[in-house]
């Protein structure tokens, strides 16, 4: 474990753990270790990918020192198998290709795949929420097949549209929000990835599992 | 008491400290760009250091109150009236700001803070999620804020000690912190002059300067970062990551702006400079120490003046 200052507000604490299962297990735990028993000062305490970055007030802190030995004291008694009892598994509808996901054919050319063999491949997989982060909501999955792993495109788009699939080098994800980005797209989902109004906005949390499904153009309008 | 705007600016949101709490989710911290500017005016009109201001960029809004109250303007000068003190206006008064003769943002408080309901946390306008703040966008002509307060009785005259604020400049030394990936990267951050480029906006500032090259190829695996986060893509030109920047980022960090040092970058307009200087972390957390020191002086000194 190393703890490594994030500017002066905030310390990033590297679990040295994979992104599997047990190495997400461990950064969860360790997350909500922090979270159950807060050391002083401490404002906000977010897991992504091998690492929890714990965000504190410098003025309600005794000492930076003290704060990095009070942290490690807490992630090394971690019990996690409460948590990982509690996983989810998410379905995400997706509508591959078309308007949504103008690059499919371009990331099966390059696989030298058809387009159903990239979607078979992307709704085969098994995917764990590895961050949470980039846009509110948007998750950063691992677990893509390695057949479909394809470069970020040169020039990003200013703008994708929200519900929007894409592949970027080895990760998967949903864009929740119209932002710009440079990820291949592959279909789109009608599900909101985030949403201000629901008590817990993003649908997602790091460790949770994702399945994605496949489901036509009349599915994607009609749904609602 | 209501704020009708009679000319929206350029960019006028409202804003607060940020959101908290909602990192997990991926929301953004948020709030205002010169956070400091932005509690100083609070202060000045009696409110909460948290209550929600407008900030408006380069060219300022036009805006009529609609009965008595005590505003304070602060950040830069805007041209409408004295900066850093409580001013009364009067019923039907319109109160007009043009184009920013210094600094980049300027501050508006009104008494009682304005009314504006809590979305995850805060009352500041995120832009990109459309949430919080006035219907989540900025300001257009015809909104109507309203506001709670009645004006202030403001004892005798004084004006507040300005060395609390930020030493703002056209061409300031901005000091940071090392980032993560600083030992990948030469010493070019502290010693060149880089400039803000108009590829700016409430996420993140472009600097252009010499290249910053990096001496290791291998890609990151994204981690977080925070309001100050000073990020090299591959061109090598870097970018200081503000307010609503997101709150995981994929590129080599090279430093962070210090947290008492951002109002600095936040006042910086297309085409000004400036260079960063290395300090040691215990030497930022004492200046954010020293800074609340000052702040809550100066509360208690405004108790006695500001009724």
């Amino acid at each position: 474990m190393t703890l490594t200052p994030l500017g002066d507000s905030a310390v990033v604490v590297a679990l040295g753990c994979g992104l599997d299962e047990a190495g997400l297990r461990r950064v969860r735990g360790v997350a909500e270790a922090l979270e159950r028993d807060r050391p002083a000062g401490v404002v906000e305490i977010v897991p992504a990918f091998a690492s929890v970055t714990v965000y504190y007030d410098v003025t309600q802190v005794g000492g930076y020192e003290r704060l990095c030995r009070e942290i490690e004291v807490r992630a090394e008694r971690v019990e996690t198998d409460d948590w990982w009892r509690a996983a989810r598994l998410i379905e995400i509808p997706v509508c591959y290709g078309g308007y949504g996901g103008a690059d499919l054919a371009e990331v099966a050319a390059r696989a030298g795949l058809s387009a159903d063999d990239v979607v078979a491949l992307h709704t085969g997989g098994d995917y764990l929420v590895q961050a949470i982060g980039f846009a509110p909501g948007f998750a950063y999955l691992g677990g893509l097949p390695e057949k479909i792993h394809t470069p970020r495109r040169t020039t990003p788009r200013t703008a994708v549209p929200a519900g929007t699939v894409g592949i970027g080098g080895a990760q998967t994800g949903v864009y929740p929000l119209m932002t710009p980005g440079g990820w291949n797209l592959i279909g789109r989902t009608p599900v909101l990835l985030f949403d201000a109004g629901r008590n817990e906005p993003a649908l997602l949390r790091v460790g949770d599992r994702v399945k994605f499904r496949a489901i036509n153009a009349e599915e994607l309008a009609a749904w609602r | 008491m209501a704020i009708t705007v009679i000319h929206a600016g350029m960019l006028t949101t409202v804003q607060d400290l940020g959101r908290r709490g909602h990192r997990a989710a991926g929301v953004p911290l948020g709030g205002a760009m010169d956070a400091m500017a932005m509690r100083v005016v609070n202060l000045l009109v009696g409110n909460a250091e948290d209550a929600a201001v407008l900030e408006f960029t380069l060219t300022g809004p036009e805006l009529v109150f609609t009965a008595d109250t005590t505003i304070a303007l602060g950040g830069g000068d805007f041209g409408a009236g004295p900066l850093w003190q409580p001013v009364r206006v009067c019923a039907g008064e319109c109160v007009k700001f043009g184009a920013a003769r210094t600094g980049c943002r300027g501050y508006l408080a009104v008494a009682g803070g304005l009314d504006i309901p809590v979305v995850l946390g805060g009352r500041g306008t995120y832009l990109r999620a459309q949430i919080g703040g006035w219907e989540g966008r900025a300001l257009r002509v015809g909104d109507v804020l309203r506001a709670e307060g009645a004006a202030r009785q403001v004892a005798g005259r004084w004006h507040i000690d300005e060395r609390i604020l930020p030493p703002y400049s056209e061409t300031p030394k901005v000091r940071i912190v090392r980032g993560a990936q600083a030992p990948e990267f030469d010493g070019t951050l502290t010693t060149a002059v880089f400039k803000l480029t108009a590829k700016s906006d409430r996420m993140g500032v472009r600097l252009v300067g010499p290249a910053l090259t990096r001496r290791v190829a291998r890609e990151l695996v994204s981690s977080s970062v925070v309001p100050g986060t000073v990020q090299v893509p591959p061109d090598g030109q870097p970018i200081v990551l503000m307010a609503d920047a997101q709150t995981i980022g994929g590129y080599p960090q090279i430093a962070h702006v210090i947290s008492v040092d951002l109002p600095l970058v936040a006042q910086l307009r297309p085409g000004d400079t400036l260079r960063f200087r290395e300090v040691t972390l215990e030497a930022a957390h004492q200046l954010i120490l020293d800074r609340e020191r000052a702040l809550a002086l100066l509360r208690e000194g405004l108790a006695q003046k500001i009724l």
